[in-house]
């Protein structure tokens, strides 16, 4: 690691800057990734930039229309200490706190855990159920991104040289709807989703799905936004019927590989069976009897 | 290269210290500042042993660089104990035998006690789930847990007699 930039900017254009400035930079929020690798000799970066010191980048904020904005470098601890965005995005913050441990919580963020890229990483596939958006800010300004479109596979993101996310916004909801994220880990904590599942569910008047969204992690190279599998919950009750095709409908868009923590086979049976169940919870907590 | 000034607070001292860009927090408290109770088990944010508060939050000191600690409010285990007033967390982990080697307990003291910071009587369960990022290899935990919990009772008692 000789060689190594340390820069701390205070404002978007002096991020920018920084990071156009070195070829190799890398950014640096909470670290929980990026000091490990870095550690292990798997990252070599020229430059790391700090935008914990950017405003914008820590913290979570409620809009006049009922988004919320969560900053790209908030700690999880703080994410899920926030009771209205807790109240109304579980999901979400559930995924995020299951990230690592209690000291893990305390370093790492969500823009950290969407660039690093991981096909398993636990608050994407809440943050695409929840449609949130990344603003992301580089050289030619500002641009909004849904989350789904950042990462390109395996440790890459789509993301253009000097730029980073320095915040999600997450749309306005109205009364019936909530979110859901289950994981399937062998383990009770501290480890990375075989398979992981965030469904985000509104319900209309009548107590009929009127939107559904699904995403799946860790069965493709990159956290997949299964449409087919949403849509076939739309338009009734979270009957069996319903449950069968969402099932049958996440289960076909999966793409997974065979490793240590599952083979392709199971992965695929289990994304249908964690889409069920989390769709189960986001039904019951969008209709208020969870 | 350049070494990096940096001004902070250590345990409720000012301090400051000249670091490289890749030392991370944990080897300043410990190279720069001697503070050598918190401790390298992993170096990778598994095990818990460099447990330390900042700013209010608990996180492992070997995942953070010592450069971002400009400014903030370091907590470690030397501040723990008032003289040679040990806190109830300390004495109820001799009373209860919750060590062996020792060698986490720094990282347990310091967890634990944010913990009980958060949540002044919490569950069984709630302190495992709590102290799932700090890893004991001698006590099988069960010691440690019954320290903690009935080190929560000792402060809970405290706070209604003050």
């Amino acid at each position: 690691m000789a060689e190594l930039q340390y820069l701390a900017p205070e404002s978007v254009d002096e991020a920018v800057k920084a990071l156009a400035s070195a070829p190799g930079a890398r950014v640096l929020a909470g670290g929980t990734d990026l000091i490990v690798q870095m550690r292990a000799g798997r990252a070599k970066p020229a430059a790391v930039i700090d935008v914990k010191r950017v405003p914008g980048a820590v913290g979570v904020w409620r809009q006049v229309d009922g988004a919320f904005v969560i900053g790209a470098a908030t700690p999880a601890a703080e994410i899920g200490e926030h009771a209205a965005l807790t109240a109304t995005w579980p999901g979400v913050v559930e995924a995020a706190n299951l990230i690592g441990s209690t000291q893990v919580q305390g370093r790492a963020s969500l823009g950290g855990n969407l660039c690093n890229a991981s096909p398993a990483a636990d608050s994407v596939p809440a943050l695409v159920a929840a449609r949130a958006v990344c603003v992301v800010v580089g050289p030619a300004g500002k641009r909004e991104v849904p989350v789904e479109a950042v990462q390109a596979g395996p440790g890459r993101t789509t993301l253009h040289p000097g730029e980073f996310v320095l915040e999600f916004r997450l749309p306005p909801r109205g009364q019936r709807a909530s979110d859901a994220y289950l994981r399937l880990i062998p383990r009770t904590e501290m480890d990375i989703a075989v398979v992981g599942a965030g469904v985000n569910l509104t319900l209309a008047a009548d107590g009929k799905i009127s939107e559904a969204h699904v995403a799946l992690g860790a069965v493709a190279p990159t956290t997949l936004l299964a449409s087919s599998a949403g849509a076939a919950i739309v338009g009734g009750a979270l009957d069996d019927a319903a449950l069968a095709r969402l099932d049958a409908a996440a289960c076909a868009a999966c793409n997974p590989i065979s490793d240590k923590r599952g083979t392709s086979e199971y992965r695929t049976r289990i994304a249908g069976v964690l889409a069920r169940r989390a769709a189960k919870i986001a039904y019951d907590r969008a209709r208020g009897v969870s | 290269m350049s070494k990096i000034h940096v001004t902070t607070t250590v345990n409720g001292d000012s301090a400051e210290f000249l670091t490289d860009p890749q030392t991370t927090l944990l080897d300043a408290l410990r190279d720069e500042l001697g503070l050598t109770g918190s401790k390298e088990g992993c170096g990778s944010g598994d095990c818990g042993a460099c447990s330390v508060m900042v700013d209010g939050r608990l996180v492992c000191s070997c995942l953070m660089l010592a450069a971002e600690a400009q400014g903030r409010r370091i907590e470690t285990i030397e501040g723990m104990a008032h003289g040679g007033e040990l806190h109830p967390l300390q004495q109820k982990f001799l009373e209860h035998a919750a060590l062996q080697c020792g060698f986490c307990t720094p990282g347990l003291l310091v967890a634990a006690k944010a913990l009980l910071e958060s949540n002044p009587d919490p569950s069984e369960e709630e302190t495992r789930y709590w102290l799932a990022g700090n890893l004991c290899r001698c006590t099988g935990y069960d010691k440690v847990i019954r320290a903690v919990l009935d080190a929560a009772a000792v402060l809970r008692q405290e706070r209604r007699a003050a």
